[in-house]
């Protein structure tokens, strides 16, 4: 068996678990502590902070930004994902290599290039920067997320369960809607909440091409100035890291109840 | 080498194929249910179909046979709808098929894999094809209760199809198709992915169920045994051609060429020389056999790239004679080189004599015997002689 006891390993991972939750573990900490100063010893018992920030009327703007502009973003990068995932699953067509590359691309681009390019083109083409600027970049660096969740789904498919629902007197359109849409929906939950968790916390595309929106991420970084303010922002974190708590939760019990349904077997998944 | 008279008789033809069993009606006169006339394919420069000509009758049991990457899936494909075609003709019960997309064919198809929806139910499944149908939800749900107690699965309309056995699948696949009353069924390598056990008791079923239904089924497989077995008629297929198009006694029995003969179960293929012929044979010379009059009705073609001409014979054409037995027809002698023991037959590896008188090699034929309790399996290196007549061996030439 596997034992790590005693060699070492298994401080090793004690070590390695800290390094990654405990700041998080520190949230919810200081976010209830009644002191303006993030420091031990903890003062006293208080839930200001969450009323401070539940009355700023800049946080609450930044908020529904960052909500419009997350779920805009995960709904285009999801259903472009799918024409495109279809696409290259599907049929074969000249420079289909090539094209899904440039889709990919982003993934491994410097997401600074991206925001100045886009910036640039951006200006040069006379569009205000706005939230839906910030939209099209985040459905940009989104796609490739999306793409890679969705091709995995529909190559997964045999191909004939298609032609047999062709075969069987519906059209092409039809088979898709009755056969392929219900067997990829976990692939396209998941593609959604991928999309949707990278827009919300993305800040370098937000920043340059928000114009004056703010959004959550550029806010958060707006307020480090003030260390006043700076518990509100613990407050802001716990509130965050819940919501992905929930967030992933479903995801996951969605992706299970798929694999359950149509009876294959599980590899893991994303979460 | 020799002045050979030319072939008395074409390679065999189609015959009409007898009824097996007297549940079966004839099928001569039956009017044709699917027409392919010249039917070319191509994928890029690979020429898939090179001009298929053939006619399947109205509640025949057709097969497509041959090797994988023969063309006989294609041909399937080109039926159903799947694949155009880019020469000739296919026509439906008449109709041609040219303009008609796979959905509205009179055709319905079971996959090799199945194709069973898995997030559906076994009945949801049965049922996918009655969506359009008018008729109301109960007498729906009637027709695929029907259906499926059909393919012996009455009661499971309820199951998740994701649950059910590779048989199962299978059935509801059968169902799903049918429940749709096509004029032809198209089966592509249907039980391929079943065991073995399974695949036989399968092989019965679908010949009843066809029986039952009386609907045209074309079968596609690389599995001669089970073409023999379930097939009216089959198609044995090379590199997009049809080599041969008969019956299963007449292919096995009178193979039209060489290849055909080697695909279709176990011959035993020995060089032979031409030595002259008369009106209704050809007398050839076989190392080890002697001098034989081959029946004109036996001489098949031989492939390219064959060395020269042979004679072929199964292994259940010939007998070894116990000791001191008589036998009608011809006997020679011989020495048993291998026996394999199956339990209920053997076969005995036979080196004749002289039959390295034209090459120097010993050219061994096989020999298959059913075993009979209490007869002893005699041994290698045994002489045995061994009892043929002319009329069960082929020559390709």
């Amino acid at each position: 068996m596997n034992r790590l006891q005693g060699s070492g390993l298994r401080v090793y991972t004690l070590i390695y678990l800290a390094f990654l939750y405990a700041p998080i573990v520190l949230l919810p900490i200081f976010a209830f502590n009644n002191a303006t100063v993030i420091a031990f010893p903890l003062q006293g018992f208080t839930t200001n902070w969450f009323v401070q920030m539940a009355e700023n009327p800049t946080l609450r703007q930044a908020l529904l930004n960052s909500l419009l502009i997350a779920v805009s973003a995960s709904v285009l990068a999801t259903c472009l994902g799918i024409f495109a995932a279809r696409a290259s699953t599907r049929f074969d067509f000249r420079g289909k290599g090539p094209v899904m590359g440039l889709i990919m691309l982003p993934l491994v681009l410097p997401e600074i290039i991206v925001a100045v390019s886009l910036l640039v083109v951006l200006l040069a083409a006379g569009v205000g920067l706005s939230i839906f600027t910030v939209i099209l970049g985040h459905t940009l660096i989104c796609m490739p997320y999306a793409v890679a969740i969705l091709s995995t789904a529909f190559s997964s498919l045999d191909k004939s369960l298609e032609e047999a629902a062709y075969d069987l007197g519906e059209t092409k359109w039809s088979a898709f809607r009755l056969v392929i849409l219900p067997l990829v929906m976990p692939g396209i939950v998941s593609a959604l909440l991928m999309s949707f968790t990278i827009s919300l916390d993305e800040f370098i595309i937000a920043f340059f091409l928000a114009g004056n929106q703010p959004t959550l991420p550029t806010y958060i970084f707006s307020q480090l100035r003030f260390p006043k303010s700076i518990p509100m922002i613990m407050a802001l974190g716990t509130l965050l890291v819940l919501m992905s708590i929930v967030l992933l939760t479903l995801a996951e019990h969605f992706r299970r109840r798929g694999v359950a349904r149509t009876g294959q077997t599980d590899t893991g998944g994303f979460i | 080498m020799t002045a050979a008279p030319q072939p008395l008789q074409p390679p065999v033809q189609p015959t009409a194929h007898a009824s097996r069993g007297p549940a079966r009606p004839p099928l001569d006169g039956r009017k044709a249910m699917i027409e392919c006339r010249g039917v070319q394919k191509y994928y890029g420069d690979y020429h898939a179909l090179r001009g298929i000509d053939l006619t399947i009758r109205e509640g025949e049991f057709f097969s497509l046979l041959g090797p994988s990457g023969c063309g006989k899936t294609t041909l399937l494909r080109t039926i159903a709808g799947f694949e155009g075609i880019d020469g000739g003709v296919v026509l439906v019960d008449g109709r041609d098929m040219a303009n008609v997309p796979a959905n509205v064919r009179p055709t319905n198809m079971v996959f090799q894999s199945y194709a069973i929806f898995p997030h559906l139910t076994v009945a949801e499944n049965v049922g996918f094809g009655l969506r359009r149908d008018p008729r109301s939800r109960a007498e729906k749900a009637a027709a695929v209760e029907d259906a499926l107690g059909m393919v012996g699965l009455k009661g499971y309309g309820g199951r998740a199809a994701h649950a059910l056995s590779g048989g199962q699948r299978q059935r509801v696949a059968l169902a799903r198709a049918l429940i749709l009353k096509p004029k032809v069924l198209l089966l592509d390598e249907p039980l391929s992915a079943l065991d073995r056990k399974m695949r036989e008791q399968m092989q019965v079923e679908l010949i009843k169920l066809q029986r039952q239904v009386g609907i045209t089924f074309v079968l596609v497989t690389h599995d001669q045994e089970e073409a023999l077995v379930m097939s009216d008629r089959i198609a044995v297929m090379f590199e997009g051609e049809i080599a041969q198009l008969d019956g299963p006694e007449a292919l096995y029995a009178r193979p039209a060429s060489r290849r055909v003969a080697d695909f279709i179960g176990v011959m035993n293929f020995t060089p032979a020389r031409i030595m002259g012929g008369g009106a209704d044979h050809v007398t050839v010379a076989v190392p080890g056999f002697g001098t034989v009059d081959i029946p004109a009705a036996n001489v098949s073609r031989a492939d390219r790239g064959d060395a020269g001409p042979s004679i072929g014979f199964r292994p259940e054409a010939a007998t070894l004679l116990p000791a001191g037995a008589e036998a009608p027809g011809r006997v020679t002698e011989g020495v048993i080189d291998e026996v394999v023991y199956y339990g209920d037959m053997t076969y005995y590896d036979v080196i004749m004599d002289g039959s390295d008188a034209y090459d120097g090699v010993p050219h061994e034929v096989r020999i298959s015997m059913r075993n009979v309790f209490g007869r002893e399996v005699p041994d290698v290196g045994t002489r045995v002689r061994v009892s043929w007549s002319p009329g069960s061996l082929v020559l390709f030439r």
